[in-house]
């Protein structure tokens, strides 16, 4: 094994470089109008070579191999979790998010502990799986379960191990330093792919043996030693254990400083150094801050909640948490869904007229702005309320409300255009307009410029269906 | 020879493997050979010395493959590869004392980075992450988790600036003089001017001057607040393109130079733009006196555009573009614009006295990651939280690993 592999930048990869090495039979297959076009998406992150089926043949094994070989990301993927739920972790292209796009964006597992009654078990289990969020019109999720050996028994965490399986579909990580405990929870649920925590400099070669059997991915613990993190997956891999994943440790109070700078010291290593050691998914545990002597479990969940959000930011591909306080998670699951998007994404979206559900001549009019994500809260908040309505996008140069009011990007002036232009006064009848609450003060100047009655709308979206019932059809015009 | 050792050497046998072979095969059929001058580097080349019949056999692929596994951990070591970065951030000076022609008790300097952010353990941030707490010039809405630290001094901007300081710790102290938007009360440039001798008067922290967005009115406030603060280098918040399209930009640049302020360049979310204003700015100021807004958005409405636009901005800068090698501030108190920050929601996702507080903490701790030199922040839980984990960011040296090397099995 090379410590140095020195690949291809994403970037340099050009759509040609993937196309001669496909069939070029243009089979549409894949659902691509042509080889060419497949080839382009693949090089934009937005496919992956496995979704050309001719590609599996015989035939092609060569092409396939060298292909594999071109688009294979510095920081390898890792698979644990079994089917549906499998998760992928890791798969990084780029050092800085701004370079191409993150991908395999950072699960969150919870734990759970071997020493809870098995009615705080199931409570616990519920909790992470029923645990959702609607973000935009999406459904962001916790995403594993981390189950720990606290009792020291390989018997006592194998029937928890068991348990947990009987109860969630969720994808599983086994926690212990002691490889019998790992091979008693492995005997149960090893068919589940679970990760496997941790191989480290006294155990490696049982936990080495225990992965291999089992086909499991293995965590390679060696807290604040980089040095050793290499020579394990420099040896791991000798011994035939393909699929590892680092832990370079997490300590968060009040050494959060050198826990971020293992992360940082190892990405810059494989993307700016091309060390192939170090190509491996991060693991990143906030939870240890619950190891901490303070007493207030608000100041630790407190703690973490920072730890896991400066992690995601900096380079974690998988999270283990213990919080399951809303206010802790939240925000990491909406940041690992944001920082996890394409950059290249433009933050506007086209300027317009949006109908929802079939709107008529007396349907209500909404002005808003073409900040994408402006305009995609207030289409998640209007759909999800089942609203019908006619919303005016008017072009802000992709400024929310509240920036492009101070900044003179949506003015009076603007908005009597866009009516205008958008032939807002030929879709209805009436001329009420709702303007954003943020936009209140435009108000009156709008009325004067447009001709049309201003309604002053609520100052966030969530607050458009409650308003609408109350307030539309507006009273008669005397 | 150890089995160990001898596993740990084939492994790097790939590397020098076609020199090798060559070299062994030269020497096929030789029985002895003789070295003169020879020095042996271990770790590069090694000399397969093999026994039997005194023929040399090259190790081929199929044998390599039938190698035992590994018994002892293969060593290695690793030191940390750190990018050259030739460009370094201009350092802005905020706050003059009575010996540099103002009134305040200390200056703070912003900037001077030559690496990025809490990247490489041999180059710590030259100046530690400055914290600017807000003060309005009039009543404003605030959520309630805000609200309840200032309600008694709302309406008061020098008192509001006192507690700042004196309760909240604050670095510095923005004066948003939101009164004079023509749209709200029209306050005059002589009346905000006033609002700024007084808190000046009630504090000694250097400050920033926050101007209502309206490019002519903006324009008008800056210079008469300038010269009434005049060296006091303030940092007046905030020039636009659009001042520059009304012809108004020329006349507060000009302003600031004359009575030693620093100005702060606001751009939306566009580097290009940043770098267009940065430009017009150099007409008229020095670059020690320039200090870049790129926009900061809530953790939730876009903070990801933030964060890879400053992230996107450092890297260009230290990677030589001058034009955008200037500091950078973020308005976290922005973050409490999102609807998670301040609402109430189902008891499942928490109580929004703490979303509020902690969605304005990791707005601020993102972008401290990607390089923002100047936070304006309103929280006490925010502002505590920052200022540790900033030094804790700086601290050189390695972890105690003691404490969480066992977290697996640590009862909870």
């Amino acid at each position: 094994m090379a410590d140095k592999v020195v690949r291809k930048n994403i970037r340099e990869i050009s759509p040609i470089d993937v196309y001669r090495l496909l069939p070029r039979t243009n089979c549409r297959e894949c659902g691509e109008p042509n080889c060419m076009a497949f080839a382009t998406r693949v090089v934009n992150g937005e496919l992956t070579i496995e979704e050309c089926p001719p590609l599996a043949k015989e035939e092609y094994r060569t092409a396939h191999d060298d292909l594999a070989t071109l688009m294979t990301p510095p920081v390898r993927t890792v698979v644990f979790g079994k089917g549906d739920r499998a998760i992928r972790i890791g798969g990084k292209y780029v050092l800085y998010r701004h370079e191409f796009t993150y991908h395999n964006p950072t699960p969150i597992a919870i734990d759970v502990s071997d020493d809870l009654p098995a009615r705080d078990l199931a409570n616990r289990i519920k909790a992470i799986a029923e645990f959702s969020y609607n973000y935009i019109g999406r459904t962001l999720t916790l995403d594993a379960i981390a189950i720990r050996s606290t009792r020291n028994d390989p018997a006592v965490f194998a029937a928890t191990a068991q348990a947990v399986a009987a109860r969630t579909d969720l994808p599983l990580i086994l926690c212990s330093y002691s490889p019998a405990i790992i091979e008693a929870g492995l005997a149960k649920i090893g068919d589940r792919r679970p990760l496997v925590y941790a191989a480290t400099k006294e155990n490696w070669r049982e936990m080495a043996d225990l992965a291999l059997t089992y086909n499991c991915p293995l965590v390679v613990s060696a807290p604040d030693d980089i040095a050793l993190l290499r020579s394990m997956t420099r040896t791991l891999a000798e011994y035939g254990v393909q699929d590892l994943v680092l832990d370079p440790g997490t300590f968060i109070d009040p050494e959060i400083g050198p826990t971020l700078r293992n992360f940082t010291d190892i990405r810059h290593a494989v993307f700016r150094n091309h060390d192939d050691l170090l190509g491996y998914p991060l693991l990143g545990i906030p939870m240890t801050a619950w190891l901490s002597p303070e007493m207030s479990k608000k100041v630790v969940a407190w703690k973490e909640a920072c730890a896991a959000s400066l992690l995601i930011t900096r380079y974690a591909d998988l999270l283990i948490m213990h919080s399951l306080d809303g206010w802790v998670l939240l925000p990491q699951l909406i940041w690992r869904f944001n920082i996890y998007t394409d950059p290249r994404k433009p933050v506007s979206v086209d300027p317009g007229v949006r109908e929802f559900g079939l709107p008529d001549k007396n349907s209500p009019v909404l002005i808003t702005t073409n900040y994408a994500l402006t305009y995609f809260t207030v289409e998640s908040d209007i759909k999800s309320a089942n609203i019908t309505c006619y919303l005016v996008v008017v072009d802000t140069g992709g400024i929310s409300v509240e920036s492009a009011v101070a900044g003179r990007y949506l003015t009076p002036d603007l908005i009597a255009n866009a009516l205008k232009e958008y032939h807002v006064d030929k879709l209805v009848d009436h001329r009420h307009l709702i303007l954003p609450g943020l936009a209140a003060r435009l108000s009156g100047d709008t009325e004067e410029v447009s001709g049309w009655h201003v309604i002053v709308g609520p100052k966030d979206s969530s607050g458009i269906a409650p308003m609408i019932m109350d307030r539309w059809p507006p009273e008669k015009e005397s | 020879m150890t089995p160990g050792n001898e596993h740990g050497q084939n492994s790097r046998e790939k590397k020098p493997e076609g020199s090798i072979t060559s070299l062994l095969s030269l020497l096929d059929g030789v029985e002895t050979i003789e070295l003169d001058h020879f020095t042996l580097e271990v770790k590069d080349l090694e000399l397969f010395i093999p026994t039997g019949n005194g023929q040399f056999h090259p190790l081929d692929q199929k044998k390599r493959e039938l190698r035992k596994r590994p018994s002892a951990l293969i060593p290695e070591i690793f030191s940390p590869y750190h990018e050259p970065c030739p460009g370094r951030i201009s350092e802005v000076v905020l706050g003059a004392t009575r010996k540099e022609g103002g009134s305040r008790a200390g200056s703070l300097t912003i900037g001077g980075s030559d690496a990025p952010p809490f990247t490489f353990s041999g180059k710590p941030l030259r100046h530690p992450p400055v914290l600017a707490l807000d003060v309005f010039d009039m009543e404003v809405p605030l959520p309630r988790a805000l609200k309840e630290n200032v309600r008694d001094v709302m309406g008061d901007p020098a008192e509001w600036a006192r507690i700042n300081v004196e309760k909240f710790g604050a670095d510095m102290v923005t004066v948003h003089l939101m009164s004079t938007d023509p749209l709200i009360r029209n306050s005059s440039p002589a009346e905000a001017a006033r609002t700024v001798e007084n808190v000046l008067q009630a504090v000694d922290v250097p400050l920033i001057i926050g101007g209502c967005g309206d490019p002519h009115k903006d324009a008008e406030v800056f210079t008469k607040v300038a010269e009434a603060a005049s060296g006091e280098r303030l940092l007046l918040n905030s020039v636009t393109l659009d001042m520059a399209d009304a012809k108004t930009l020329e006349k507060v640049a000009g302003a600031a130079k004359e009575h030693n302020h620093a100005i702060l360049g606001f751009t939306g979310l566009e580097i290009n733009k940043a770098k267009e204003l940065n430009r017009r700015l150099y007409e008229y100021l020095p670059r020690e006196s320039i200090v870049m807004d790129l926009t900061t958005v809530a953790l939730g409405y876009g903070l990801e555009y933030s964060f890879s636009i400053h992230e996107r901005a450092r890297h260009a800068a230290l990677m030589g573009d001058i034009e955008l090698q200037h500091p950078t501030i973020s308005a976290s108190t922005n973050a409490w614009a999102a609807r998670e920050a301040w609402m109430q929601m189902e008891a499942k996702y928490g109580s929004k006295d703490m979303r509020g507080p902690i969605w304005e903490t990791l707005n601020a701790l993102t972008l401290l990651l990607a390089g923002v030199d100047l936070f304006m922040m309103m929280h006490p839980a925010a502002i505590r939280t920052m200022r540790d984990i900033a030094a804790d960011l700086m601290k050189p040296g390695k972890a105690e690993t003691g404490s969480v090397a066992r977290w697996a099995e640590a009862k909870i």
